[in-house]
């Protein structure tokens, strides 16, 4: 709802968003209103200002010399991101990532609506398996990492164990350059869907039950409730999933860095594990920073597309 | 409307609300189950089970790995049921590393954390809700913007702010001469204080609220502050409980950055104590899995008592 106004909306009404009675109102109370508000936001304004705006305005200038931690810095103007044009590397980076996020973020969303549905029921035990569903998330990465390695090990690994006794011979997944994005999507789904289904699990609880029954007067039935009443009511959850899972795939770092470390072939070679190995692996600041900053707008013209898709129904 | 204030429900009775639809009291105390409604039922049980094994196995297998003595460990390490129990992996977590002190360090961090992002999210996203304001409209797509920089970027900038902090660690008035807030909890507190994601959140959740509350509280004169104090807060006590165990688990969780900003061993956290487990040469898995299990519990206790309030939380962001 704010992205889409935020970037779309014609000027005109761009300074309204709260519908309905405002505009008959004395200005006193208005001024009274906008004095309270800055005391409001003055200090997390602060905060947010020399923590996230400072430090990603020097991260812009950066972009524009030769910055290495060590050494002398100059000036380079558009170089960095010239230099960016021409660098095999970057592409590779950008198509390992948007295949991530593209298979990412539908069976991110997909799994924990599939999930939320399922547990979404006033029974005692639903609550128990809401915990059990939950347990990925608050294991640590480098657990988790360690178990994965374990499971998805070519030979005697869980997973391809389990494979084989449906008759299929398992891929050599993490070693595999074919497989291992999706080993690692795989891998990032289950860690993280938990979040995003009590988030589903929110959005279901503030469906009104009246809906559901006007519904079942009308003879629809489950398939029917989902498509033309869940559906709808969930869109502005679906929104905020689908924001925070875009967000989250074009910045995919933890998982390439621990579990393949870019490999096998450069084929799990992410933008962030780019930017990574650039910034600190190579001392090259000025380089990651420009990076960095593609990176931000390819997310931010996403998530307005996102907002355009999803949110269009909501503001 | 919870879940724990449901007690005696058959699952059977409920299996018709695939769909998602909240049963009513009338339709649960059925006794006369249709075909379709047991075949729904165990077609429910089946596809909960399955999932509940793959999301807890890798955790079942970490307890029981973190229950096996060193020698066990690799050679049995497909065993789902240890050969001799031991405690020694918890023994040496403790006593190898000060595990203990981590603990308490991560905790104080996290419910920092907590605390702060509460009280700033909720302050500001309430004015972004509810309050006109010039300037309002840029400052909030500037934070909406700020979540979609990559972390990894302002890590080294946010470095140097800290290190260039007037007035503190022997600096002086321009941030010179000394080593600022790093190796203080600020370095940790600070920059983590008022996250954009706290902000964005509360935000949403103050605009699923209906204006005319405030308005009515207007009109009887009530000052701004009370409004948002006494009309507007205590319905978004839901929401806050949404973003505290959020902010918890993302403090209690977090790893680069104390790594970075804290050298003082005596003030690191318990992911960083874990890590010093992992090693290029040789991992030591049997302290490391009793840790993790440590570490694991108590984001999943507060789950486990706030999984209520985070479901109602989240339902009034879709709520309109």
């Amino acid at each position: 709802m704010t992205v889409t106004t935020a970037a779309t909306a014609p000027p005109g009404r761009a300074a309204t968003p709260l519908p309905a009675p405002a505009p008959r109102k004395p200005s006193r109370q208005w001024r009274i209103q906008e004095r309270w508000a800055w005391l409001f936001v003055a200090l997390p304004i602060a905060l947010f200002a020399i923590f996230v705006v400072i430090p990603a305005g020097m991260a812009l200038v950066m972009s524009f010399t030769s910055y290495s931690v060590i050494g002398d810095s100059h000036w380079v103007g558009l170089d960095n991101y010239r230099r960016l044009f021409l660098d095999p590397y970057f592409f590779i980076a950008l198509r390992n990532t948007a295949y991530y996020t593209l298979l990412f973020v539908p069976l991110g969303i997909l799994v924990a609506l599939a999930t939320a549905l399922l547990l979404h029921r006033n029974v005692r035990v639903s609550t128990l398996f809401r915990t059990f569903f939950y347990v990925p998330v608050v294991s640590s990465t480098v657990a988790t990492a360690t178990i994965w390695l374990w499971l998805l090990n070519p030979q005697f690994g869980m997973v391809n164990v389990a494979l084989g006794w449906f008759g299929i011979d398992g891929p050599a997944w993490l070693y595999d350059s074919n497989w291992a994005m999706p080993a690692i999507v795989i891998m990032s789904v289950w860690a993280g869907f938990g979040t995003n289904m009590m988030i589903y699990l929110g959005g279901l609880q503030g469906i009104p039950s009246q809906l559901y029954e006007a519904a079942r007067i009308d003879g629809a039935g489950w398939w029917q409730q989902l498509r033309y009443i869940v559906m709808p009511s969930l869109s502005r959850t679906t929104f905020l999933v689908s924001t925070l899972l875009v967000i989250g795939a074009f910045q995919v770092f933890d998982q390439a860095y621990v579990l393949t470390k870019g490999g096998p072939g450069n084929s799990t070679i992410t933008l962030v594990y780019y930017i990574y190995t650039q910034g600190f692996g190579n001392l090259e600041m000025g380089y990651a920073s420009a990076i960095s900053f593609v990176l931000f707008a390819i997310i931010a013209v996403f998530a307005v597309i996102n907002a355009r898709v999803t949110g269009r129904d909501n503001s | 409307m919870s879940a724990q204030t449901a007690p005696g429900l058959s699952v059977a009775a409920t299996t018709g609300a695939l769909a998602g639809r909240s049963p009513r009291p009338g339709e649960l105390h059925t006794k006369h189950k249709t075909p379709a409604q047991r075949v729904g039922a165990v077609a429910w049980w089946i596809a909960v089970v399955v999932v509940a094994i793959l999301t807890v196995f890798p955790l079942f297998w970490t307890l029981v790995t973190s229950l096996k003595p060193a020698g066990d460990i690799l050679s049995g390490a497909l065993e789902l049921i240890p050969r001799t129990v031991t405690l020694e992996n918890y023994q040496r977590v403790l006593t190898e590393v000060p595990f203990g002190r981590y603990f308490l360090n991560s905790m104080l961090l996290a419910v920092a954390g907590v605390v702060l992002n509460l009280f700033f999210g909720s302050l500001a996203g309430y004015a972004f809700a509810k309050l006109k304001f010039r300037g309002k409209r840029a400052l909030f797509v500037t934070l909406l913007g700020s979540l979609m920089v990559p972390g990894i970027v302002t890590m080294v900038p946010s470095f140097l702010v800290l290190r260039a902090f007037p007035f503190a660690g022997g600096n002086n008035v321009v941030g010179q001469g000394g080593v600022g807030l790093l190796n203080t909890w600020w370095a940790i507190i600070l920059p983590g204080a008022a996250g954009a994601f706290a902000v964005f959140f509360m935000r949403q959740f103050f605009s699923s609220i209906p204006d005319e509350l405030g308005e009515a509280a207007r009109i009887d004169g009530a000052s701004e502050f009370r409004i948002f104090a006494q009309v507007y807060l205590p319905l978004a006590k839901a929401g806050a409980a949404v973003l505290a165990i959020l902010t918890f688990q993302a403090g209690w969780n977090s790893f680069m950055w104390p790594l970075i900003v804290l050298n003082v061993q005596e003030m690191w956290t318990v992911q960083v104590g874990l890590a010093s487990f992992v090693t290029d040469y040789a991992t030591d898995y049997g302290p490391l899995m009793a840790g993790t299990v440590i570490t694991s519990l108590p984001v999943l206790l507060l789950f486990v008592f706030a999984q209520r309030y985070i479901i109602e939380g989240v339902s009034h962001v879709n709520a309109r």
